[in-house]
């Protein structure tokens, strides 16, 4: 059994009490960033959760972070505006060298510095990571770095970037998945020297952008691990990336249904309450059960990776299936609301459109099944 | 100055409670449990002293049943130093927690008590003042501020009129408002914490006291349901249906 971490749960329930529905309506309204969410959370430690004591950091296992991020979502909030600054780093813990760690872990933890942006998914290369284009080329004591990311979120709210370039030409190495390096750019001093960040409009108020590279030069110094070993390094980190973002789902899933249930109790329609007819319990009974199956899913994959093993599965499984729960919660919690549903008042909409997402990114539904058709069941590889 | 804050275990007050169908109480079952608002502005006002410089210990004590650790836990990661858990499964009443209230603070002396006016559940509003007769203390209720000067606290009162701002003399009696302060959330660091902060477990015998309720209830039954109201154009009109509704004559 993973540890339940009810304390942490109540406490981050309490921290998000002071940042209410209006509070995001109104930073969604205007796609501004939730700099004072964020500030706060930082100042209480929560988004240091993940990082060892040795550094400054709360030292907890994945279960600690997963019901950090759970509770945001349950109580209405929007954990993407930061919960990459809680996993991102794991790639330097795990890879970077001592006088990496001792530089930046412990500026990270005091949130001093951030380091949620990760810039990996390209626009012509897509799914297709291998396939990428951006190139960082040794020269001297750095390296340059030309091409383009996508959807590299919270750029303009993050310090550092993680970034995976290709540093040796796809036809000159000797496995496929050689060749791609993790670089850590410093942001701030790159913006106006190589580094052009735009804002992308999307549907809801993710931070995310394209950010284009043209002969930024990064210090030789800043690359984590060994040179043509980067697409393993973010293999390691994506585990705990899905496991986390299925924790938010959730999340999502159980505001959803808490909502439906009590409007289904209240709304009165044809002199009785509309929860009344099976018509409408039973999809959010149904949402519920989805609910649940998926959360064992996501216990059953913290057990396996807090224990050391491969959760590469169960966490695939996890989020696909957390992100559908959470979408099902949606579409009878919407639906429940019937019109009212609509209204921005009610939040709704808005977590109706944020958590749809997660049926996209970080990995789209199609390639967690090609994955587990391929891994699990033995199946010829698909793409 | 050491301080005394017992924290009581109750109903999330987001919780819609419902009635047991055999009138004996409500239904706890599977219900969210949270410390009582009330005790939460005890703690906070009690680390704000703390954090002034005016406290140099707090010391939350909680009676009821064993679960009641999570809610002393919770104040030790707001900011208390160290707990004591009187363990009982038995309601507690007002009168036995006073009783043994006032056996804790023989023993640890605090300079001032801090408790909730009321807890949410009963909503008594009974057990500080009870501990203030006990203990033969001053007491100031419904505190919207508490001042401590030297060997003596100022404490102002919400009452009906107004405001009232009585003086007391130290060791006293002091129960929170709604208006006091506002309780802090607990950071992760805190929380860790709090886990290996003091906690000494008891039960009311250590105290001398018998926990037995001496009270029994009779019925609990839900709220009247409001009906519909309408809306009227004139006073006349409104004199006119309330009293064809015998509501005057
Ligand atoms: C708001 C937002 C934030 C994001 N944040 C980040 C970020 O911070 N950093 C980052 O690097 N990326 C980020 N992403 C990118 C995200 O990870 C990708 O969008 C996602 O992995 C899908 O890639 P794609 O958009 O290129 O779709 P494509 O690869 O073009 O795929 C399009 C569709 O085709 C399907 N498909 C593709 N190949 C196959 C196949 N072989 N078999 C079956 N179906 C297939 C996919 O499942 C998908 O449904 C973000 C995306 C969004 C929308």
């Amino acid at each position: 059994m993973t540890e339940s971490h009810t304390a942490i749960r109540e406490e981050v329930a309490k921290l998000c009490q002071q940042f209410p529905g209006e509070y995001w309506r109104a930073k969604d309204r205007d796609r501004a960033y939730p700099g004072e969410f964020v500030a706060a959370l930082t100042e209480a430690g929560y988004l240091a959760a993940l990082i060892p004591e040795e550094y400054g950091g709360a030292g907890l296992p994945l279960s600690g972070a997963a019901a950090i991020l759970e509770e945001i979502q349950r109580q209405g909030g929007n954990g993407g505006a930061c919960h990459a600054q809680m996993y991102i780093m794991g790639t330097l813990l795990r890879h970077g060298s001592d006088a990496q760690k001792a530089q930046y872990l412990p500026r990270i933890a005091t949130g001093e510095l951030r380091l949620q942006a990760f810039g990996v998914t390209e626009p012509t290369s897509g799914t297709d990571t291998l396939a990428l284009k951006t190139t960082a080329v040794r020269d001297g004591d750095d390296y340059v770095v030309n091409g383009q990311k996508i959807w590299t979120s919270r750029a303009e709210h993050s310090d550092l970037m993680l970034l995976l370039a290709r540093t040796s030409p796809r036809d000159q190495v000797a496995k496929r998945t050689d060749g791609l390096s993790v670089l850590l750019v410093d942001m701030r001093a790159a913006v106006g020297n190589g580094l052009t960040i735009r804002p992308i409009d999307t549907m809801m108020n993710h931070a995310t952008t394209e950010v284009f590279f043209d002969n930024l030069r990064v210090p030789a110094a800043n690359l984590i691990g060994t040179e043509g070993q980067g697409f393993r390094y973010i293999l390691s980190g994506m585990n705990a990336e899905r496991i986390l973002i299925a924790a938010e789902c959730i999340g999502d899933a159980k505001w959803f249904i808490d909502k439906a249930s009590a409007y289904a109790k209240e709304r009165q329609v044809f002199g009785r309450p509309i929860g009344q007819n099976q018509g409408i319990q039973f999809p959010i009974a149904r949402a519920y059960a989805q609910m649940r199956a998926a959360e064992l899913m996501v216990h059953d994959a913290i057990r396996q990776y807090e224990a050391g093993e491969n959760a590469g599965a169960e966490a695939n499984m996890a989020k696909m299936l957390a992100a559908e729960a959470s979408w099902a919660a949606g579409e009878a919690c919407i639906q429940t609301h019937g019109g009212f549903g609509f209204a921005a008042e009610y939040d709704i909409e808005r977590k109706f459109r944020e958590t749809r997402l997660y049926q996209v990114a970080p990995i789209s539904t199609n390639l967690i099944l090609s994955y587990v058709a391929e891994h699990v069941l033995g199946m010829p590889r698909s793409y | 100055m050491k301080i005394l804050v017992p924290v009581k275990r109750v109903v999330d007050y987001n919780v819609k409670v419902r009635v047991k169908s055999d009138g004996t109480g409500v239904d706890l079952a599977n219900v969210k449990m949270s410390m009582n608002p009330f005790d939460e502005i005890a703690v906070e006002e009690a680390i704000r002293l703390k954090e002034k410089g005016i406290a140099t210990e707090i010391v939350v004590v909680s009676i009821g049943v064993q679960q009641s650790q999570e809610t002393l836990r919770t104040a030790l990661a707001m900011g208390a130093d160290r707990a004591i858990l009187v363990v009982t499964d038995v309601t507690t009443e007002s009168l036995t927690v006073a009783k043994i209230l006032a056996k804790v603070a023989a023993e640890e002396q605090p300079g001032l008590i801090i408790l909730g006016k009321q807890a949410i559940d009963d909503d008594a509003n009974q057990t500080g003042q009870m501990l203030a007769a006990l203990l033969g203390w001053p007491q100031g209720t419904f505190a919207s501020a508490v001042v401590p000067n030297g060997d003596r606290v100022a404490v102002t009162r919400e009452v009906d009129g107004g405001l009232e701002t009585v003086d007391l003399k130290l060791p006293a009696v002091v129960t929170t408002d709604l208006r006091l302060n506002e309780p802090r959330y607990a950071s992760l660091p805190n929380i860790m914490k709090a886990k290996s902060k003091p906690l000494a477990s008891k039960t009311p015998a250590d105290y001398g006291v018998d926990p037995t309720p001496r009270l029994t209830i009779t019925k609990v039954v839900e709220p009247a349901k409001r009906s519909a109201g309408t809306k009227v154009k004139t006073v006349d009109e409104l004199i006119e249906k309330l009293k064809n509704a015998g509501a005057i004559a």
